[in-house]
């Protein structure tokens, strides 16, 4: 009976040494460039990011973060209603909400990141409820196929499975196949809760800018930086002492949990990201809570757009 | 003559070392230290010098890379203290309090959750394993133990020698059952959210000798004997989770719950509490050693079949 625990371990797709890689000095925070972003001559140094309060060599991240989204896919909609008690559905509504995809037409959308298909679902809902239009269509791309897995398990449950409006595609957000993805085609890139997921952020918004139509719009709903102190207190002893426990009592697996909340805190602040977005090429509104972001609940979340011009 | 110079010098480097210091000191000062206590014959002083003394010493342990418990990767947790150990995740009373409730809950809904049984019982352990741990350090046998601090593990433990072992002796009747119950001893999660390391240790000790505990009753992995073991463990070292364990009774079906209030539970009282405290036995240097003599050594017998 005891040993179940083993198999368990083993089905959720995790090795305890999964997080093996080195892990070197921290860097003093998240706003200070990479080491080596400026440097030519990155060759004796191996380059290194961020893995939650981790530093570890680029290449590795990508299957550091594989690692601990196979973990979670199964329980992913689970662990999200029982970390955000529910909340998250609500950010999600907004940000689609805001958005309102269907309202000029049928539109081309590409959900990226998208994994369990939360975000495309409202969005083909959202445009048949609101505006009678079946002829939007999202394309789901997600790097990780577990989590593919899952948004296609969901979408049978609806009437959008086996009809255009969706498909799932296995792809990296920040190198889009060209074939698959050509430029200028879509109407919509959204991006939720994965961004700070990928290893460069700039190369997903040089794709997002590369793949959109010029006018068309990029969304991005993402943890972010809480400004007022009781409230950035309170969420970092939520975050910190209860998630990760969650995490344990329910997926039986911490080290998920803890790379999550810690990836939280390595995001960069607001007004850093909408600059990101504004060098990938975007055009944003002014840098300041309701232009070209709009905090969520005290900046726990926040939703930033642009318009690729 | 064991008494005040020893002891003040001991509190005086106490002071200076944290008790929860990894800083090892040499195996040979604890080695010291139980020879004078084995000489002292249990005198309260030389309790005392046991309490302050162990409190500064871990001995070395020869542990195969394969039992190092996880990297000491540093959590950020409610609870400011650093680990203490490799795969330590120390707790604030609060964040103990929310993994107790939980693991409980969902070790009830889902019992093949180890994981939770084990998070309950390090949460809800307490006192249990310092008055364990006294209760080794006050048998001979136990302080071995805790010197040697052994695993149990397949790479420390050779099956083949067990398996060649006659029919009869301690070691073929644990591969036995192992064998028959298709278990292996690897399956144990290493302890995570207890401070102090060497209870740390016992906790993992009564986590590793659990099967041997089966064994020792030729009680197999269903339900029903997995919660007769725990009724012997609650009666025999007294963890609270072992008792709330029992609490997974009403999931058994009714003539089940009757066998066990009718004779497995009178049988661990009876049992348990009269028999000796079997974390302080040393089973892995017992293999030969024929299994009714060790019954009867340990005052144990087999439950009603």
């Amino acid at each position: 009976m005891q040993t179940a625990s083993r198999a368990l371990r083993a089905s959720a797709g995790r090795t305890r040494s999964g997080f093996g890689a080195a892990a070197t000095q921290l860097r003093a925070n998240h706003t200070q460039p990479q080491p080596q972003a400026h440097t030519g001559t990155a060759d004796a140094s191996p380059r290194t990011t961020s893995f939650g309060f981790r530093t570890v060599p680029e290449d590795s991240k990508e299957s550091l973060v594989k690692n601990v989204f196979d973990s979670v896919a199964s329980n992913y909609d689970l662990m999200n209603d029982a970390t955000s008690m529910g909340v998250h559905r609500i950010w999600k509504d907004t940000f689609v909400g805001d958005l309102r995809p269907g309202r000029r037409g049928p539109m081309r959308c590409i959900d990226v990141a998208g994994g369990t298909g939360d975000i495309a679902l409202r969005i083909l809902d959202h445009a048949r409820e609101e505006y009678a239009d079946r002829e939007t269509s999202v394309e789901v791309v997600d790097i990780n196929a577990q989590m593919l897995k899952e948004g296609f398990k969901r979408f049978k449950k609806t009437m959008y499975h086996n009809t255009p409006q969706v498909s799932f595609h296995e792809a990296n957000a920040q190198s889009l196949p060209k074939e698959k993805f050509l430029d200028n085609t879509y109407d919509l890139y959204t991006i939720a809760f994965g961004i700070r997921n990928c290893t460069s952020i700039p190369d997903v918004l040089k794709e997002a800018h590369r793949v959109l139509k010029p006018g068309a719009t990029f969304a991005c709903l993402e943890f972010s930086k809480v400004n007022n102190p009781l409230l950035a207190a309170a969420y970092d002893q939520y975050s910190f002492s209860v998630i990760p426990l969650l995490g344990t009592i329910l997926a039986g697996d911490r080290d998920s949990y803890q790379y999550l909340i810690e990836s939280i805190r390595k995001f960069p602040s607001q007004p850093t990201f909408a600059q990101m977005i504004r060098d990938a090429g975007f055009s944003t509104g002014a840098d300041e809570d309701g232009g070209a972001w709009t905090d969520l609940w005290g900046g726990i979340a926040s939703i930033h757009t642009g318009v690729k011009v | 003559m064991l008494t005040a110079p020893l002891v003040q010098s001991s509190r005086s480097t106490l002071l200076h070392h944290p008790s929860f210091s990894l800083l090892g000191k040499s195996e040979k000062v604890y080695a010291s230290v139980a020879r004078r206590l084995d000489r002292a014959q249990h005198g309260y002083a030389s309790q005392t010098i046991a309490t302050v003394s162990r409190s500064i010493l871990r001995p070395g342990t020869a542990t195969p890379a394969a039992l190092s418990l996880t990297t000491s990767r540093k959590y950020n947790t409610g609870s400011r203290l650093p680990p203490a150990y490799p795969g330590h995740i120390p707790l604030s009373t609060l964040e103990n309090g929310i993994l107790a409730v939980g693991s409980a809950v969902m070790a009830f809904l889902d019992p093949r959750r180890a994981d939770m049984v084990a998070a309950l019982g390090e949460t809800t352990a307490g006192s249990t394993l310092v008055k364990l741990r006294d209760a080794m350090l006050e048998s001979p046998e136990g302080r071995r133990i805790l010197r040697d601090r052994p695993r149990i593990h397949s790479t420390t433990i050779n099956m083949d020698r067990l398996r060649s072992l006659p029919n009869g002796t301690w070691g073929r009747a644990y591969v036995g059952w192992l064998d028959s119950c298709r278990v292996t001893p690897d399956s144990r999660d290493p302890v995570h959210y207890i401070s102090d390391p060497e209870l740390a240790y016992v906790m993992q000790r009564y986590r590793e000798t659990h099967d041997f505990y089966h064994a020792l009753f030729g009680l197999r992995v269903n339900a029903l004997p997995e919660l007769a073991v725990k009724a012997f463990e609650f009666t025999n070292l007294g963890f609270p989770m072992t008792a709330m364990a029992l609490g997974a009774a009403v999931k058994l079906k009714p003539a089940q719950r009757e066998k066990l209030l009718s004779q497995y539970i009178p049988w661990a009282v009876k049992c348990g509490s009269s028999s000796r405290n079997l974390l302080t036995v040393y089973w892995e240097k017992r293999w030969e050693q024929d299994l009714s003599e060790l019954h009867k050594e340990l005052g144990v017998w087999n439950p009603p079949a």
